[in-house]
């Protein structure tokens, strides 16, 4: 049976169609990333060796996760970084809460994190009294407009400069309407600067950790996580338990394919690595770090050894860029914290096949986001996977929801089909009728119309082909 | 510290549990990495190219030579009418640069008290900022820095200016290889970092616009010490 919560991405993808701007917005910017991406692999050897090194390297991780986690926790805590492990977001969320509390910090500034909006950190930190504000300039916008994020590496891509300058022009204290790039970036500035200076604690994401020395690392263009990190007394970066690496040189081909492949950028404008509060000595640098080590199912997906891959990923964004679905659809009709092709894959994983049943089904299937993913994860196969898994529960199987996927009307017509094809006197009767009265079939009749809704009615040949067979005397011994 | 959450530690054995029970982790993949050793270039080439990739991001540069780069950075200051420089006074770059400092013109601010006191002047009053740098990437273009006690992390990030002091024969061929040279796999400060440009953003229609967050302009003092 259809679990009873089920989100139907089919309803707001139909929606999202309709609307021009938003379908415009995304054209345009994935058109921009797919050219930006593609120049930075002049050379496919060079292309084909940096993925292959990259899937190994992510690979090598995944095999050896938990020792990992207890060599990046030991050189965290030698560095003079807290450790915090958690199960489900919920205990995360209360674990940062608690690390503030402690502090009595009132407000923190927020580096991007997918992962915090995992936890919709934000809200259950206003629930508590505590401001949450987003630094990073396409996550400020978004917050402006109460909006979630619709793609993971930028966040406002649906929204053009017209939609930004009037949400500006009304939000900000004291601000005029320009349509002006440079002026509106440098508005936003002008706030967030003294929030910076203001703020009690920073939060930030982590891109790659790195058990050998404690390391978290940070990619960034527009120094908004170092000021996260560095201005406020407390820094808390919150990871999910995969984001784990072995050695610092492993992260430097992770990095060159994580740019190129995100937005076209041979570099960022910073890499950050911080292995610990502020020094001996120092003058600046938060007195306290803390990393909060996420779990929220991603310990499920890890059993199964296809599924694991999943967890590959390293969040860069080409699968949505390159989504013939994502690209019409935008960010939103997913109505998941990760959207596109690894979400397809992420979401029902974590919140339940049967519940994301229609995610799974939002694809063609081409292959695009296989084949541009610069660690190999097979999002196709992982998506008849999980199709499969929505409607089955096979024993064994740790997939969450699995089996809830399945629909009475499905069952039934899978056992009409199966009832007739085991008798061939039936089979015969039943397409002799089809050949010659499927024409007659109303396109509005239910089932039918979930097909003639977007597209002709299909009409049956006249005759079988068993049926031309045997006239022209073709026998099938 | 005792965690804030009760059932921390219990959140700790239960994921290692579940991570561990799910079984045995096989062969580890060769890693091949050739793709990474083919990026060499002789040094007067790591030059070009370090200029290229971060010219391309808006990075100015100022060529100097190793006995004339103090006075570059004066030339420079002068120039754009700065009011003052934020400076290392315990730096190896930062005692040359005071040393040779005229009087008059720009003024020469020490970083040398905790952030705490001297926040608001470095969020309102400094023009631009000084640091050294530990070395260069020539395959995309990019600047090392180990912030620390002798030059403090903000003094790269909140000034409008950041002005770098590379010296050319510094420049390593990739980030990978300068992981290496530095020894930055076996043991890293605090804080260390790779800046490629001056901060900047394309949340906005993909319309890329420079100094979001942190400095607007970024200038390399190039020292030619190559031979
Ligand atoms: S699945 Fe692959 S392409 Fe998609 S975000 Fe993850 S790493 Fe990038």
């Amino acid at each position: 049976m259809h679990a009873e919560n089920e989100v139907h991405f089919r309803d707001a993808a139909a929606k999202a169609l309709l609307d021009p701007q938003l379908r415009a917005n995304f054209r345009r910017a994935m058109d921009g990333l797919i050219a930006k991406r593609l120049a930075q692999f002049p050379d496919p050897r060079d292309l084909q060796d940096l993925r292959d090194l990259s899937t190994a390297i992510r690979s090598r991780s995944l095999l050896c996760l938990p020792e990992l986690l207890e060599q990046l926790e030991a050189n965290c805590a030698k560095n003079g970084i807290k450790v915090h492990w958690a199960e489900t977001c919920e205990q995360a969320n209360q674990l940062i809460l608690g690390i503030l509390q402690a502090k009595g910090a009132k407000t923190l500034v927020k580096g991007k994190s997918m992962v915090s909006e995992e936890m919709h950190l934000n809200a259950f930190l206003e629930s508590k009294g505590i401001e949450a504000l987003e630094s990073d300039l396409g996550e400020y916008i978004i917050q402006l407009d109460g909006e979630t994020p619709s793609h993971i590496i930028m966040p406002a891509i649906h929204k053009n400069k017209d939609q930004i300058a009037r949400q500006f022009s009304q939000k900000i204290k004291d601000a005029k309407y320009t349509e002006d790039v440079d002026e509106l970036t440098a508005m936003a500035r002008k706030v967030l600067r003294q929030k910076f200076l203001d703020a009690d604690a920073g939060l930030s994401g982590v891109n790659f950790a790195v058990a050998e020395t404690g390391t978290l690392c940070l990619v960034e263009n527009e120094g908004n996580g170092r000021m996260s990190t560095h201005v406020p007394p407390l820094h808390i970066a919150v990871m999910g338990l995969e984001k784990v690496v072995a050695r610092l040189e492993d992260v430097a081909p992770l990095y060159a394919i994580l740019t190129r492949s995100a937005t076209g950028q041979a570099v960022s404008t910073y890499f950050n690595l911080i292995t610990g509060p502020r020094g001996e000595g120092e003058k600046d640098g938060p007195q306290e770090v803390h990393l909060v080590i996420l779990d929220n199912g991603r310990s499920r997906i890890y059993a199964d050894p296809q599924l694991r891959a999943t967890l590959r990923c390293i969040r860069c964004g080409a699968c949505m860029n390159h989504c013939p679905v994502y690209t019409r659809v935008g960010g939103h009709a997913y109505e998941a914290v990760y959207p596109g092709p690894i979400g397809k894959i992420l979401t029902p994983q974590m919140e339940g096949v049967g519940v994301r049943h229609d995610l799974i089904h939002g694809s063609s299937l081409c292959g695009a986001c296989g084949e541009v993913c610069p660690v190999e994860i097979p999002i196709p196969e992982i998506l008849v996977r999980l199709r499969r898994e929505a409607t089955h529960s096979d024993v064994g199987s740790n997939v969450a929801g699995k089996g809830t996927g399945r629909t009475a009307t499905e069952d039934w017509a899978w056992h009409l089909w199966a009832g007739v094809l085991k008798r061939p006197a039936l089979y015969r009767v039943a397409t002799w009728f089809a050949t010659r009265f499927g024409k007659a079939l109303p396109a509005r009749a239910p089932l039918i119309k979930n097909w003639t809704q977007f597209r002709t009615k299909p009409v049956p040949a006249r005759r079988s082909l068993t049926e031309r067979l045997r006239a022209e005397g073709v026998s099938h011994e | 510290m005792s965690s804030p959450n009760p059932s921390a530690s219990d959140s700790r054995t239960a994921i290692l549990g579940r991570l561990r029970a799910s079984g045995d982790s096989g062969p580890l993949p060769a890693l091949d990495t050739a793709v990474l050793e083919r990026r060499q270039w002789d040094p007067a080439e790591r030059v070009t190219r370090l200029r290229k990739g971060m010219e391309a991001v808006h990075t100015e540069f100022l060529e100097a030579k190793p006995d004339t780069w103090a006075a570059v950075v004066r030339a420079f200051c002068d120039r754009e009418g700065l009011k003052n420089l934020l400076y290392g006074p315990v730096s190896e770059a930062g005692t040359t640069l005071a040393a040779t400092w005229a009087p008059g013109g720009p003024k020469l601010v020490p970083y040398d008290r905790p952030v705490e006191t001297f926040k608001q002047e470095l969020f309102g009053a400094i023009d631009a900022g000084f640091t050294g740098t530990v070395g260069g990437v020539a395959e995309t273009g990019g600047l090392l820095l180990m912030p620390g006690p002798a030059e403090p992390r903000l003094m790269s990030l909140v000034p409008p200016i950041h002005i770098a002091l590379l010296r050319a024969s510094t420049i390593q061929d990739s980030f990978w290889s300068a992981i290496k040279a530095l020894g930055w796999g076996r043991a890293l400060p605090p804080n260390a970092l790779m800046i490629s440009g001056p901060s900047k953003t394309a949340d906005i229609e993909q319309t890329l616009a420079y100094g979001v967050h942190g400095p607007k302009r970024l200038i390399v003092v190039l020292v030619d010490d190559l031979k």
